[in-house]
Parts: structure tokens; sequence; C-alpha cells
């Protein structure tokens, strides 16, 4: 039982990471129709804007507790504003252009963009690993159990703690103003009907870029999270993040904001469970198991909507 | 009618799709205050004029002039920001917003100024749909959509109003309203109106002039009742099409 409770925490950690990411592969989804397969990159880009940012700070677990929380705070905001920065940016030059094209262009461009990302982080950082020292430890302990092999404690740590309570205000806010807002009533209408919305003075193309810009903010929050739970990042990691947070869009139903979230939670789980229950070595292969299986018999995912709704 | 200058001047407008030709030289005027119509068959070009007049295409050769403003190379968001509101073909309601919302979406160009006031007005307007408020607008039957196209075309207190076949697919008594609710509107409101229709006799009965597109291009104009006692526009459009 506390090794079961144990493995929950980790998992949500980790699915909150996923879930972040996930929300904006499903609103570019959404939006547009096609997969940003450069969004993992931004992801990468985001955790290594915040790297340099608590480098340059010199940030370190030395640094007094409420100091250290507000120039986190601080690092977030920029990683945020930089990414979408970029997430603008890649929207602008490789996707735009390409509107009204045949569906497959925008999908190439997309893997340049990708493949840009990755090269340009890999030359101007180098290609070696990354490390961070941790900036928090510690936590607190939930429970204990003693047995003949020693003592088995559940915790939590105070990095969890921080990385579910900030994924869980960022959805919720999130979540509000695409439901709430009016630029979310307008992001909604150019999902469900792009040439209506600009019959009602909707400027589409701002729209659009808006929500890639949300996206990356998005997953620059989670770059943070990755760097400062794992402590160690390269210019590959979105590359399996990516795939994982596509995968997690795909399973709560592309397009659908709730989908992703829940996606993200559930592949989180899986790949922890699996690791803590079974092997290590074969959790993506679990994860990818479980996305095939839901899909044979939810072609749309667990949330998201039949493809056909025609009035 | 006057000699203003009218509200919408369309000078030789061609739209192309492709190498396709769509509209060929197209006169029209809508002076403030008239309910215009343009009736003709399927696929002479009345909607492709309608989204023209909106730049979803842009025409390629002519001028629009809206309000004395040359709107021709604007952005559809940019013309739909100067008063003019379309209620389109197929209607086009957001399936997967509600009532409320569509209506919402469509007050948003006008940037809320009095949304409760112009809320209570379309509902007055249209009772039913007050009572589907939160209803989502897929849902919706044929004559509600219609009527929340309209509704939400209005929210943006629009000075001209483009209706394109609000009539179609809808029962008699549905049709008869949405007409009434025109004919209201431009009489309290002064709401101009221009107005694309398969149901000719209707439209030109309502209508103080129409036009008449065949294949691309205007063939005839007059006033409305010159227009429905003409033996050709008779032959053509109105045999057994009576109601």
């Amino acid at each position: 039982m506390e090794y079961f409770l144990q493995q929950l925490i980790n998992g949500v950690t980790l699915g909150s990471i996923y879930g972040l990411i996930a929300i904006g592969y499903t609103m570019v989804y959404g939006i547009i129709g096609m997969i940003n397969f450069a969004h993992g990159d931004i992801f990468m880009v985001g955790a290594f804007i915040a790297l340099i940012l608590i480098v340059a700070l010199g940030l370190t677990a030395a640094t007094p507790l409420l100091l250290l929380i507000l120039a986190l705070g601080l690092v977030l905001v920029i990683a945020m504003a930089l990414s979408a920065a970029w997430g603008w940016t890649v929207e602008r030059v490789a996707y735009r252009p390409l509107r009204g094209s045949f569906r497959l262009a925008p999908l190439i461009t997309a893997i340049g963009a990708s493949i840009t990302l990755q090269n340009y982080i890999q030359i101007s950082q180098g290609a070696r690993n990354k490390p961070l020292q941790p900036l928090f430890s510690g936590g607190f302990t939930l429970a204990e159990k003693t047995s003949e092999q020693g003592t088995f404690a559940v915790q939590i740590s105070y990095m969890q703690i921080m990385i579910i309570v900030t994924t869980t205000v960022l959805m919720v806010g999130f979540t509000l103003l695409i439901n709430k807002t009016s630029l979310g009533r307008a992001q909604r209408a150019c999902e469900q009907d792009r040439k209506m919305a600009s019959l009602l003075g909707v400027n589409v193309d701002r729209t659009i870029s808006l929500t890639f810009v949300m996206g990356a903010g998005l997953a620059a929050v989670a770059g943070l999270m990755f760097l400062l739970y794992y402590g160690v990042i390269d210019f590959y990691i979105g590359f399996l993040a990516g795939v994982k947070a596509f995968t997690a869009a795909v399973l709560g139903g592309i397009g659908s904001l709730p989908g992703a979230m829940l996606g993200g939670l559930l592949i989180g789980l899986i790949e922890t469970f699996w690791s803590g229950y079974f092997s290590v070595e074969y959790k993506d292969v679990a994860a990818f198991s479980i996305l095939a299986i839901v899909l044979i018999f939810m072609p749309e995912g667990l949330l998201g909507r039949p493809e056909v709704e025609k009035v | 009618m006057s000699e203003k200058e009218p509200l919408l001047k369309i000078r030789g407008i061609e739209t192309h799709y492709g190498k396709i030709i769509a509209l060929r030289g197209v006169d029209l005027d809508v002076h403030e205050g008239e309910i215009v119509t343009m009736i003709g068959a399927n696929g002479a070009g009345k909607s492709t004029l309608m989204m023209t007049i909106c730049g979803t295409p842009q025409a390629s050769t002519g001028t629009i002039q809206y309000a004395g403003e040359e709107i021709t190379r604007m952005p559809t968001h940019e013309i739909m920001r100067k008063s003019i509101s379309q209620s389109p073909e197929g209607r086009r309601i957001f399936p997967r917003m509600t009532v409320l919302e569509n209506l919402q979406m469509g007050a948003e160009c006008a940037g809320h100024k009095d949304f409760s006031g112009d809320l209570k007005k379309v509902f007055d307007l249209f009772p039913r749909l007050k009572e589907r408020q939160q209803q989502r607008g897929g849902t919706l039957s044929g004559g509600e959509q219609q009527m929340l196209a309209i509704a939400r075309a209005l929210m943006s207190r629009p000075r001209l109003l483009l209706l394109d076949e609000p009539s179609l697919g809808l029962a008699p008594i549905i049709v008869k309203q949405i007409f009434e609710a025109i004919a209201e509107l431009n009489r309290s409101d002064g709401l101009t109106v221009f107005l694309v229709e398969q149901n000719a006799y209707h439209a030109l009965k309502l209508a103080h002039r129409g036009y008449v597109m065949v294949n691309g291009a205007i063939t005839m104009s007059g006033t409305g009742k010159e227009l429905l006692a003409r033996e050709d526009v008779k032959a053509a459009y109105l045999e057994g099409g009576r109601h």
C-alpha cells in the first residue's frame, strides 16, 4: 500500500508535466488541425532558457528560500515569455505561409522546425548533458512502514508539491480562460468555423498566433519543472517528452482540453506504475500499448468528440 | 431612391475561384434604409457576391465601397468591424457553443457596448432563442438555427445586414416569421438589408428593389413590384413556387 501511494505521487508529478505539454498539442490541433511537431522542442528550449537564467542569477540550494521562490517565479515568467516568442516565430515562419496549402505541407515544415530548434540548441549550448544541482530538498513523510527489510517511507517532496500545485493552478486558470473570456470564445469559434469567425470580426491569424503563444508558454512551465525535477537536460529531451505528450493528447482525445490533462496524467501514471511494479525498460512500451488499445475501442480518445457532428 | 451616395456601392466586380469565373462584372447599389434583394437560381453566384462583399474571396477586379470607403482589398475581419454583418449561407452556427455564446460572438466586434440590452432586443424578436439560451447551437432545429444566425448578425448593431437565403429549408410559417422580423427591423430601426433569396416571391414582396442574377451577371433590376409583375421573372422564378 505504501509503495502504491509513493508510485501514485510520482506518477501524478510526471503526468502533470506531460499534461502541460499536451495542452499545446491539443489546442493547436483543435484550431488548425495540424500536429505541431516542434512543440516538444519548444518545451526543450523553455528548459534551456530556465537553466541559463538560474545559472545567471546564481541560484543554488543555499539561496534563502523566500528569495529562491521569488527568483524562480521571475525565471518562470521570462522563460514563458521567451518560449512564447519562439512559438510565435515558428508559427509565423513555418506554418502561416502554408495555410491553405495541402495538408502534409505544414507537417513537413513542423518536422523541419523541430530539427532546426534541436540543432540550434545543440550548436549554441553544446551537445552534452546540462546538470543542475537540486534547488529544493526535503519534503513531507506521509507514511512509514517498518518491516524486516527496513523502513519504507512514503514521501512527497517540496518539488513535487510545487509541480502539482503549479500545474493545477495553471490548468484551472487556463480552462477558465478558454471557457469564459472573449479570447477563449474567439479561439473556440476559430476551431469550429474559421470563416464564420472572421465574418464576426475575429482576426483569425492573430487568434491562431495566440494559441501557439499560449501553448509555448505552458510548455516552458513544463520545461522549468522538468529541469528542477530531474536536474539534467540536453537538446534532445523535447523529442521523447513531445512524443509522450502527443500520445497523452491523443489518448485523451485530440482537440479536447480536459482530454489533454487527463491523458497526461494517465500516461504519467502508467509509466510510473509499470516501472515500479514491472520493469523500467518497458515503461514506454506499456504507455504506447495502452494508447493502441484505447484507440482501437475509442478511436476519438477518452474525452474526444466523434468526428462527425453534422446537423 | 435618393441622389445620396449609396451605403453600399459595387462596381464591375469579378470574382474567380481559381480559373473559374463566378461573378462577371456586377454593379449594384444599396441605399441607406432600403431592403434590396437579389434573386437567382442555384449556382448563379448570389452567395459568392455576398462573400465577396465581405472580402472572402476578394474580388479580382472592380471596387466595393461601403459608406464612401473602399473596402475591396480589406481583410474580412476589418470589413466586418465596419458595422456590416452577415447571416451566411448554411447559417454557420457554432455547433459546440451555446446559443448565448453564439450571440456573444456576434457582439464581439461591437465591444459589448450594451450587451444585455442588445440581447433583450433579439430575444424579443425571436422568443424561441430565449428558451434555448443554454442549449448548444448544434442541437437546434433548422428554423431555430436560422433565427440564431440572424440574431447573431444583429448583435453587432449593424447598419447593413447581409442575409443569405434565410428561408432555405424552413417551413412556410417560419419563413413568414423571419420575413416579418426583417421588415420590422427595417421599419423601426431603419436597418439596411441586402437579401439573397431563391424564394423569389417572398423576397420581392418584401424588398424595395430587386436584382436578378443569372450565371454571375445581373440581368434585370427594378422595384420589387416591377419585377414581380414581369412575365419573364414569373416564368423563371415564380412558377409553382408561390409559397
